[in-house]
């Protein structure tokens, strides 16, 4: 009989983020497909109350808490300690955990601490026959895994975006508190400040529905035999601010800037996406002025909708890659699209 | 006086990223195909963990810098050809299998391990370093539970400020830690990962191929109309 307890942090404002809706929703979804299972909640942070209210009406039979300004923050020793006692508190068997960076950080030591097995990155968990097999990718996107695990304690970490979130109700939940005696040795870690780019600097949007992608194509010479760097940038830029969509790179773009280049000062490696860089998951994606070579289009894997403008025919997005090629000039494209935006909104 | 520091890298090997991998069953699990023939490197973000600790040593005078490597001992071999040209280390080999399918808390066991048989290791001066995922198993799990087998409860992940070249090529680099490699390899200790309680259901190649439609000769304001109305779709 399984015990499955839904880990899950707050946010500093004392909320539930949506990567732990999703994990709630693979949670809970196991538990229906368990006969004769427990669901039970298990929240760390400053105040859980609100974030306990705000998943009320879901099917758990008991609610848990960590809560203290020691673990209002992400700290290794004091985030896997709390996660230790709420564990020990539930009797779980089964932990499903959002993949946060907070989460990814601990969650394996605590499985190893407790003597258990951990799958992180998990995009998929469902139960049969009494028996849970969790879906997770291996060599970089490349290749999906279908698994299942007899040891037990078993923790799931589920990729944020992965799932779709769980949409049961607010209430009151009364949370049990379960006390965590902290010893001096595990607050040695301070954690002095959070430094973030600016708003505007900030390109990648994980929560976007759309991913903006550019290639090398826009620094390159044009039919006029110039480059448009300048327009480039406006374009780009522009297409950002109206959409509020993430941005994208080609690893050849993002290199352009080590060798010294007149390159789009916005774009860092950060912004890559394939083999080599990112795999970020978004509802749709336009390619602009990139050739869908496949080490990029790997990083495509989670996209749902393709589309991608680029002036070669024959480029990798016409073989399959994506769902609509428009062979055109993206520059021309893009200006009437940012127009078109402009008037719109 | 700086404290020398005592910093351990674990990096694994994996094929070389511009291989065509391709799954298979085997009798121990799954596979990739010609696994054996595949040309490795040394897993990338664990490589940029090797040069962060070379860095780190080569600022802070009296520290040294080991690498724990569990891999088939011809394929380390080959990969020590190249690393060791790059910095200074000493190497700890693990013969064992360097599958993406095998189980973390078995490498860690065995990681663990060899790191505490390492001669005159004092933990007040230990760092223990290795890269965020793996490009094979791709799990970053590996790490946190090396580190909960040291005893090590300030851990952290993502370190990187991104501005750290890959070093050149040294050939004196090379043939000093040479002297150390080859021995290292012929001693590597046989490590078994049994993946025990572990089964795949499968393990498959997504369907890549979409039915493009190609756009060619419609004029940018209609692309772009086009686009628009998707976007808000
Ligand atoms: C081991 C390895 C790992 C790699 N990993 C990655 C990775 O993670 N990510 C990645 O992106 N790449 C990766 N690459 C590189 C990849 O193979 C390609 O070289 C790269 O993606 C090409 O970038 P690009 O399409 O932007 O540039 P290009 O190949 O130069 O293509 C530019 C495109 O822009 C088009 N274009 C030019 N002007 C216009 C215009 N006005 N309007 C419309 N289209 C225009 C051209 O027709 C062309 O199709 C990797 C390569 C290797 C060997």
């Amino acid at each position: 009989m399984e015990t499955i307890l839904l880990l899950a942090h707050t946010e500093i404002d004392g909320s539930l983020a949506k990567s732990a809706r999703e994990a709630l929703h693979a949670a809970a979804t196991l538990h229906k497909s368990l006969a004769g299972s427990k669901l039970v909640i298990g929240l760390i942070g400053e105040n859980v109350q609100a974030a306990a209210n705000s998943i009320a009406a879901c099917p758990a039979t008991k609610h848990l808490g960590v809560t203290g300004a020691d673990f209002s923050q992400s700290r290794y020793a004091t985030d896997a300690a709390a996660a230790e006692a709420i564990f020990k508190a539930a009797q779980a068997t089964v932990i499903v955990a959002p993949a946060t960076s907070r989460w990814a950080r601990v969650l394996p030591g605590v499985a190893q601490r407790l003597g258990g097995r951990v799958d992180t990155h998990v995009t998929g968990a469902a139960a049969a026959d009494g028996k849970i097999s969790v879906n997770r990718w291996y060599y970089k996107q490349r290749m999906e895994g279908a698994l299942t695990r007899t040891q037990r304690p078993w923790f799931i970490g589920v990729d944020p975006g992965s799932q779709t979130a769980c949409d049961c109700g607010a209430g009151t939940a009364e949370v049990e508190m379960v006390a965590v005696n902290l010893t001096e040795a595990q607050k040695r870690t301070t954690v002095v400040g959070l430094r973030e780019p600016k708003a505007d600097a900030q390109t990648i949007r994980p929560d976007a529905q759309l991913l903006f992608v550019t290639g090398a194509g826009w620094t390159k010479k044009q039919a006029d035999g110039q480059t448009h760097v300048p327009e480039a940038e406006k374009l780009i830029l522009g297409f950002l601010k109206a959409t509020r969509a993430s941005l994208g790179s080609s690893k050849s773009l993002v290199d352009l800037g080590g060798e010294g280049q007149a390159v789009l000062p916005f774009l860092s490696h950060l912004n890559q996406i394939g083999q080599t860089g990112a795999t970020p998951r978004h509802a749709k994606g336009l390619s602009t002025c990139c050739h869908g070579e496949e080490p990029h289009t790997v990083g495509w894997r989670f996209i749902n909708e393709r589309r991608a403008i680029s002036l070669d025919p024959n480029c990798g997005w016409a073989r399959g890659k994506a769902d609509v090629l428009y062979v055109a000039d993206a520059f021309a494209v893009m200006q009437k699209v940012n127009e078109s935006l402009a008037t719109k909104t | 006086m700086s404290t020398a520091y005592q910093i351990i890298v674990c990096a694994g090997i994996v094929p070389d990223p511009l291989q065509t991998l391709e799954p298979v069953a085997s009798p121990t699990g799954p596979a990739l195909k010609n696994e054996m023939m595949l040309p490795a490197v040394l897993d990338p973000w664990a490589g940029h963990a090797l040069y962060e600790a070379a860095n780190l040593a080569k600022n802070t005078p009296g520290s040294k810098v080991w690498l724990v490597s569990l891999g088939p001992k011809a394929k380390l071999q080959q990969v020590m050809m190249t690393v060791a040209q790059r910095v200074p280390f000493e190497l700890i080999a693990l013969d064992g299998p360097a599958s993406g399918f095998t189980e973390a808390a078995e490498v860690a066991a065995a990681l663990a391990e060899a790191i505490q048989t390492i001669p005159g290791l004092d933990k007040s001066k230990l760092l223990v370093f290795g890269g965020w995922e793996s490009a094979s198993r791709g799990a970053g799990a590996t790490m946190q539970m090396v580190g909960e087998r040291l005893g090590i409860v300030d851990q952290f992940q993502g370190v990187d400020q991104g501005n750290l070249p890959e070093p050149k090529n040294n050939p004196q680099v090379g043939m000093t830690n040479m002297r150390t490699v080859m021995p290292a390899l012929q001693k590597a200790k046989p490590t078994k990962l049994a993946g025990e309680g572990l089964t795949f259901a499968s393990v498959t190649l997504p369907k890549q191929m979409r039915e493009t439609k190609i756009v060619k000769d419609k004029s940018a304001d209609d692309i772009a109309k086009e686009i628009v109305e998707w976007i808000k779709k």
